[in-house]
């Protein structure tokens, strides 16, 4: 049992995974996640880059990744906003890579050292275009190990980005864990092809697969990598059948497989009187209000979202519908994001209300079972 | 056994690593504990406060509810947290007390033991741990002395093991 930060335990879970390249820019409250990348990536044969600014250590990230290097970097609100340009790149030309984002409280520079989780929205539309969208929220310091190592499987079985969804709370959290010496999960890596480097079509989906197979640059497969529509060969075109097809195949790689990704936890949803959604540093506080909802004379489910992105709406809606639950609750620090997503899924089985905070303070369980009473005596 | 913590001072004078040692120590013994902190974006000067739980439970709210300590190192720092209520106040002795006081109040020269005892103003957040630790019994005496020794820098265990055991012997 060690003592570790959540932005240690997500280099420790990427290195697990295969990260072998790092490439960012710090800023509060991410860094320690750069500084422990730069001390540990060496150790194992890796490489470290400190670049210019966010744009660039995102660019840099893409770059090792197409060399063939697991890549990740790491980074908060501001940074993101730099860096979705080039997210929205490498969804279009299908590279994995890993972002870290530990949120802070916004908009713009906001409270650098403050807690938020405003950045869920961002994550999924930050980029423009219609794009698919990976990203987990991990609830404690061990789950940031095994959410980072979960994050780079889905980036190589999905090739696209992945997004972990820290949040100051879990990301400057000391806890004590437990690391295995291995991952208990496979760790998957993308396909290279091994074709003649003649017959290859970069962007060809195989015959069971689920995305093109993916050379290293210096295999000696050469292909053309834009962010431009472009067809099998990775060349661009304006053919609108291209198109479609193409950026139907990038939204459908998610749709088909979200229940792949989806990762969900549900606790007392059994005869509660009002479920409380919620995810990332938050559900400490929701847990913590839980457990003390009976003395207060209700009881209390709560549905947890590990994966927030494709959001897990078959197992939402499930359980509110087999649980006859009339009232959800999203807690989450911001004005209300996840919730209209929880309004839309469950807008003919549940009323949905929502209890936030978006003054760099955290969510405390008294406000929470507060809430509750509130629900069940206007509800 | 739940027990929440604050350690607060100015920036720059280890409150947050005195945070982390006293974890360690209670994760050595085999208790549960969770560190966290609040700070403003200074590297130095300002109030800096860390926050510790011990617990034999599981620690699901990883935020200081109800203080059982609260521990100032500067008039600043205990201007700034002082007022909310904690069970037992350990600060230094160059800190005027102005808000209504605990039951148990600890007011020891911590500052001046790091400075002239050991020669050194910054082990005051180690000197600080030897106070709070025998005031309180949070964590044996040999976990805390070598959680010390795992984390300050190599060429110092001497001088940190010297300021934990003044910070035992000011409260006697």
């Amino acid at each position: 049992m060690r003592l570790m930060m959540g932005n240690e335990a997500c280099v420790e879970g990427a290195i697990a995974a295969g990260m072998r390249f790092f490439a960012g820019y710090p800023i509060t409250p991410s860094t320690e996640v750069a500084e422990k990348a730069s001390e540990r990536l060496p150790e194992v044969g890796g490489k470290f880059i400190q670049m210019e600014d966010e744009i660039a250590g995102m660019a840099a990230c893409i770059g090792g990744s197409i060399a063939g290097q697991k890549s990740m970097t790491a980074t908060s609100g501001p940074g993101f906003s730099l860096k979705m340009e080039n997210i929205g790149y490498a969804a279009m030309a299908e590279i994995p890579c890993v972002i870290i984002n530990v949120m802070r409280s916004g908009p713009s520079t906001g409270l650098p050292t403050s807690p938020s989780q405003a950045d869920v929205m961002q994550a999924r539309w930050g980029t423009h275009g219609d794009h698919p969208t990976i990203a987990l929220a991990p609830s404690s310091v061990r789950e940031a190990y095994d959410v980072t190592i979960r994050a780079f499987n889905l980036a190589e079985k999905y090739r696209m980005p992945v997004m972990v969804l820290m949040d100051e709370i879990i990301g400057h959290l000391r806890e004590g864990v437990d690391l295995p010496e291995k991952p208990e999960v496979e760790i998957l890596d993308r396909k290279n092809p091994d074709c003649d480097p003649a017959d290859f079509r970069a962007y060809e989906v195989p015959e069971g697969d689920i995305v093109p197979l993916m050379p290293g640059f210096g295999d000696g497969y050469r292909y053309n990598i834009t962010g431009l529509i472009h067809d099998d060969t990775g060349f661009p075109t304006n053919s609108n059948i291209v198109a479609g097809k193409l950026c139907e195949r990038l939204m459908k790689k998610i749709e088909d497989n979200a229940d792949d990704i989806a990762q969900y936890e549900i606790t007392d949803a059994e005869n509660c009187d009002v479920l409380v959604l919620t995810y990332g540093g938050t559900a400490r506080t929701v847990t913590a209000a839980r457990k003390a909802a009976p003395d207060s004379g209700f009881r209390m489910g709560m549905f947890r979202c590990v994966t927030i992105w494709p959001f897990p709406e078959e197992a939402l809606r499930a359980c509110v519908r087999d649980n006859n639950i009339k009232h959800v609750i999203v807690a989450e620090l911001n004005y209300g994001q996840i919730a209209l997503e929880a309004e839309r899924i469950l807008k003919n089985d549940a009323k949905v209300w929502h209890i936030g905070k978006i003054d760099g303070d955290i969510l405390y369980p008294n406000e929470i079972l507060n809430k509750i009473s509130e629900v069940i005596k206007h509800g | 056994m739940h027990m929440e913590l604050r350690l607060s001072g100015s920036g720059g004078q280890g409150l947050i690593l005195a945070g982390v040692i006293m974890a360690e120590a209670a994760l050595i013994d085999g208790k549960n504990a969770v560190q966290s902190q609040s700070y403003g974006p200074e590297a130095r000067g300002g109030a800096s406060r860390a926050e510790v739980i011990i617990s034999d439970q599981e620690i699901d709210f990883i935020k200081v509810q109800s203080a059982d300590m609260l521990l100032c190192l500067t008039q600043t720092a205990y201007d700034r947290y002082g007022k909310e209520p904690a069970a037992v106040l350990i600060v230094d002795d160059s800190i005027e007390l102005k808000y209504p006081e605990p039951v148990k109040v600890v007011r020891v020269p911590i500052l001046e033991t790091a400075l002239k005892q050991i020669g050194r103003p910054m082990v005051a957040n180690i000197v600080a741990l030897g106070v709070v630790n025998a005031t309180l019994k949070l964590v044996s005496r040999e976990s805390l002395a070598q959680a010390v020794l795992g984390r300050v820098p190599k060429g110092t265990e001497e001088l940190n093991s010297r300021a934990l055991d003044c910070g035992y012997e000011l409260v006697g």
